[in-house]
């Protein structure tokens, strides 16, 4: 199978440039397989970042045959092609090859306060109900990959914008019935940076490897905010 | 060059918790991947605490918690660390639930708990089955609220000792390709096991063992590398953890007469056997002909029904669909053993404190030990949070402690000069075979020599061939020249790390003549407590491994048979 890799090392190149390599692929091979053949076999010199190889560390996320994906989930047959295109994540800076810079999404990530806002340490676990806790299960489940931001054309367009994951991120405490922000954490998500941003335009969960259903999650947060500014419990 | 009085490497479950508990000081964690793409976070099935939660449970209590941890352990565990575990881990875990951990809840709004293999009671806890997610983003998320300083993608590449105390590390930023060093009062070590010394490994690729590897050859002993934990199942044929949840919450174990032949092996527990008698049981059926395709024998969840496995095992669901088209509501998961846990690692007391004065460690890279021959599902993540935390607190009061701090400086120079003209010599060399070549040819002997059933010839071809490995490796080279982002450099520098461990594990095996928990051997079939009831601890010298001994801490358990 021919693999086409984007490359580019801003150090040294002037411009990107693709790679070619013929991949041997079998049953169940899967896009990070095949990287690391390349990088064992043929050209040392490809960059990409992988750890768990199954589904739940986020690090492999890429823009693979003009889909986000994780390498390490996708299997090179259910791509159904005669060639398989990888890129980095779209709009991100490119640090090498299939790396990118993922410092402006771990920045709006801290920008929400990602934890819980309690009282102090307690002698037991804080108590919450088998229903409370299932209404957030989906929104747990985040990997923090990026594909999500990624595909946002709101990011693309307005680097000021939180984006979905740190919003879903938000919506994961403002949900949780043990959280004590309230209204302080609703003011970090509220504005034109923030929720109302969103234009609802779904490339976030069209994108998630997880299947979270994140553009749900920001309009919730739309609607704690709406109830809030008219006088009701978020 | 950075200094920290405390430098933290690892950034998973016990690197951040250590981190957090020195917090309030000049700590730093350094890390090869984003603190979330730590192997921690794949951790499934739950971690344990006698907490009574559920009514199975009433009678549980940390005494009979060491109980079942000090007898998986097949009696090698040091006691007193195993009680120590035991009772601070209802603090730790109401600890990481008060910080936020999401876990699955009780009718009555408690923490969850399941049964698991080798416990007397349901005490597992767990966030459905990605435990390990759920408490490590909890832990990023205090180290982000305590402004921990991190930094991120930098590869420990040795250990700086000076004046017969540990002076910090050097590491090499894997974006620029840069050695530096970093200057350090105490180190903990927080990286993880060393899996990916084995084909067919549970393991993230990360976890390759070379940072406890480099702190070996500069003096720090390893214990009881020998044990290696198989995992009875894991995913046929891509070998992805399938959590003991699944037979925690009623899963069986299926060979192909459709028998379920665990009733042989442990007719008690049955599929809740410790993991080292149930990977035996699997890989005996498997070598007899009663496995699929001699491979695999069968998971077979479809009695839980639908509802149960969407709530309870959902990622074991996702990842039997992703990686073998199989759904276990419709169908049986194809599954084998499959190297999972490194239960040895760098010697430490229950403070995490190595012999070398200001180095700790803590997790999976240390070994207290309270998990002996054979580690009890759940008690990983346990581990984690309790010896991270005892060792944060032990270098907070070690720094406290010393008169004149700063950094080394000509030591630390000294460091880097000495990996930087390493890995000049090593991109410098044309010829050579390349460096994968060696890897696969060290993963594929030790699986086969050094695995689940071992005997004296087979080990000792092992320990041969690791030792033709580690000339071969010399002569080695890489082919990318580049230094940023170089993975084929990262490879060939973490190498013979590996073959160092792969050396100390073959050899404490073959050296061993028993059969303890994980450690089974063929032509020494029976425990011999008379003389084996040791802990092996390894030097490096040049010539190779240096194995000594120590005695195993026993308190109120005298080794008994191990029935199940």
């Amino acid at each position: 199978m021919q693999f086409t890799v984007f490359r580019f090392d801003p150090e040294v190149d002037r411009e990107p440039r693709y790679s070619t390599y013929q991949v041997p692929v079998g049953e169940g091979t899967t896009l990070l397989e095949a990287l690391l053949w390349i990088v064992d076999n043929v050209d040392g010199s490809l960059s990409f970042r992988y750890a768990c190889r199954e589904a739940i560390c986020g690090a492999c996320a890429m823009f693979v045959n003009g889909k986000h994906r994780l390498a390490c989930k996708t299997q090179i047959k259910d791509l159904r092609a005669d060639e398989v295109v990888v890129h980095p994540l779209p709009h991100l800076p490119i640090i090498k090859d299939l790396v990118v810079d993922m410092s402006g999404f771990w920045e709006k990530y801290r920008a929400i306060r990602p934890y819980l806002i309690a009282e102090g340490l307690g002698e037991r676990e804080l108590y919450q109900s088998h229903a409370d806790r299932q209404a957030i299960d989906e929104m747990l489940n985040c990997i923090l990959c990026a594909c999500c931001y990624s595909s946002c054309p709101m990011v693309w367009t307005n680097p000021k914008y939180l984006g979905p994951a740190a919003l879903l991120k938000a919506y994961r405490f403002a949900g949780d019935t043990r959280d004590k922000g309230g209204l302080e954490r609703l003011k970090l998500v509220a504005g034109e940076d923030g929720v109302w941003r969103c234009h609802t335009v779904f490339n976030c969960a069209e994108a998630c490897p997880k299947d979270i259903n994140i553009t749900w999650s920001i309009q919730a947060l739309k609607r704690k905010l709406a109830r809030a500014a008219v006088g009701l419990r978020p | 060059m950075p200094y920290h009085r405390i430098l933290v490497v690892g950034a998973g479950l016990a690197g951040l918790r250590a981190a957090i508990e020195a917090a309030d000081g000049d700590v730093a964690v350094l890390t090869r991947v984003h603190p979330v793409r730590s192997h921690s976070v794949a951790a499934q099935g739950g971690v344990n605490a006698p907490l009574a939660n559920v009514p199975e449970g009433k009678e549980d209590s940390p005494e009979r918690h060491a109980f079942d941890t000090v007898k998986g352990a097949d009696y090698l565990a040091d006691q007193d660390a195993a009680e120590l575990m035991t009772r601070l881990a209802p603090e730790r875990i109401y600890e990481i639930e008060n910080w936020g951990c999401p876990f699955s809840r009780t009718p009555e709004g408690k923490i969850a708990q399941r049964p698991f293999g080798g416990a007397g009671f349901p005490r597992t806890c767990y966030a459905a089955d990605r435990t390990g997610h759920a408490m490590l983003h909890t832990l990023y998320e205090q180290a982000v609220k305590r402004n921990v300083r991190i930094y991120e993608e930098w590869l420990m590449l040795d250990l700086i000792v000076s004046g017969g105390r540990c002076r910090g590390v050097v590491a090499m930023d894997m974006v620029s390709g840069r050695v530096e060093a970093f200057g350090a009062e105490a180190v903990i070590m927080a990286t993880g096991g060393a899996g990916r010394i084995y084909a067919r490994s549970t393991n993230s690729h990360i976890n390759t063992g070379s940072a406890a590897a480099f702190c070996y050859r500069r003096g720090v002993p390893l214990k009881d590398m020998e044990f290696v934990q198989f995992h009875p199942t894991s995913l046929y044929p891509n070998n992805v953890l399938i959590s003991e949840a699944a037979r925690g919450e009623g899963g069986y174990l299926v060979n192909r007469d459709g028998e379920r032949f665990m009733a042989r092996y442990a007719p008690k527990a049955m599929e809740l056997g410790p993991r080292d008698i149930v990977a035996r049981s699997i890989q005996t059926e498997i070598d007899e002909g009663r496995g699929f395709e001699n491979a695999y024998v069968h998971l077979d969840l479809r009695h839980l029904g639908a509802e149960k496995i969407k709530e309870r095992l959902p990622a074991i669901r996702e990842i039997a669909m992703y990686f073998a088209g199989v759904d276990p509501i419709e169908k049986p998961i194809p599954i084998q053993p499959a190297q999972h846990y490194t239960m040895g690692g760098l010697d430490v007391d229950k403070d995490g404190a190595s012999e070398l004065p200001g180095l700790f460690a803590a997790g999976e890279c240390a070994c207290v030990s309270v998990h002996g021959a054979n580690r009890l599902g759940g008690n990983s993540l346990l581990e984690t949070v309790v010896f991270g935390q005892l060792a944060g607190a032990a270098a907070v009061r070690y720094v406290g402690g010393l008169e004149k701090t700063g950094a080394d400086g000509p030591a630390l120079d000294a460091a880097v000069a000495e990996v930087e003209s390493g890995i000049s010599g090593l991109l410098g060399r044309e010829d050579g075979e390349k460096m994968a070549v060696i890897r696969e040819e060290m993963k594929q002997v030790m699986f086969e020599k050094v695995g689940i059933f071992r005997t004296e010839g087979p080990m000792r071809e092992a320990v041969e061939k690791i030792r033709e490995l580690k000339e071969r490796v010399k002569r080695a080279r890489v082919e990318a020249k580049g230094r940023r982002y170089n993975l084929e450099l990262i490879g060939a520098l973490e190498l013979p790390a590996m073959l160092d461990l792969a050396e100390v594990i073959a050899l404490g095996a073959v050296t061993r003549t028993e059969s303890r928990g994980s450690h089974f051997r063929r032509d020494y079939p029976q425990r011999d407590d008379a003389n084996w009831l040791k802990h092996t601890v390894a030097r490096w010298s040049p010539d190779g491994p240096r194995l000594e001994y120590k005695p195993v801490v026993i308190t109120k358990w005298q080794p008994e048979a191990r029935k199940y």
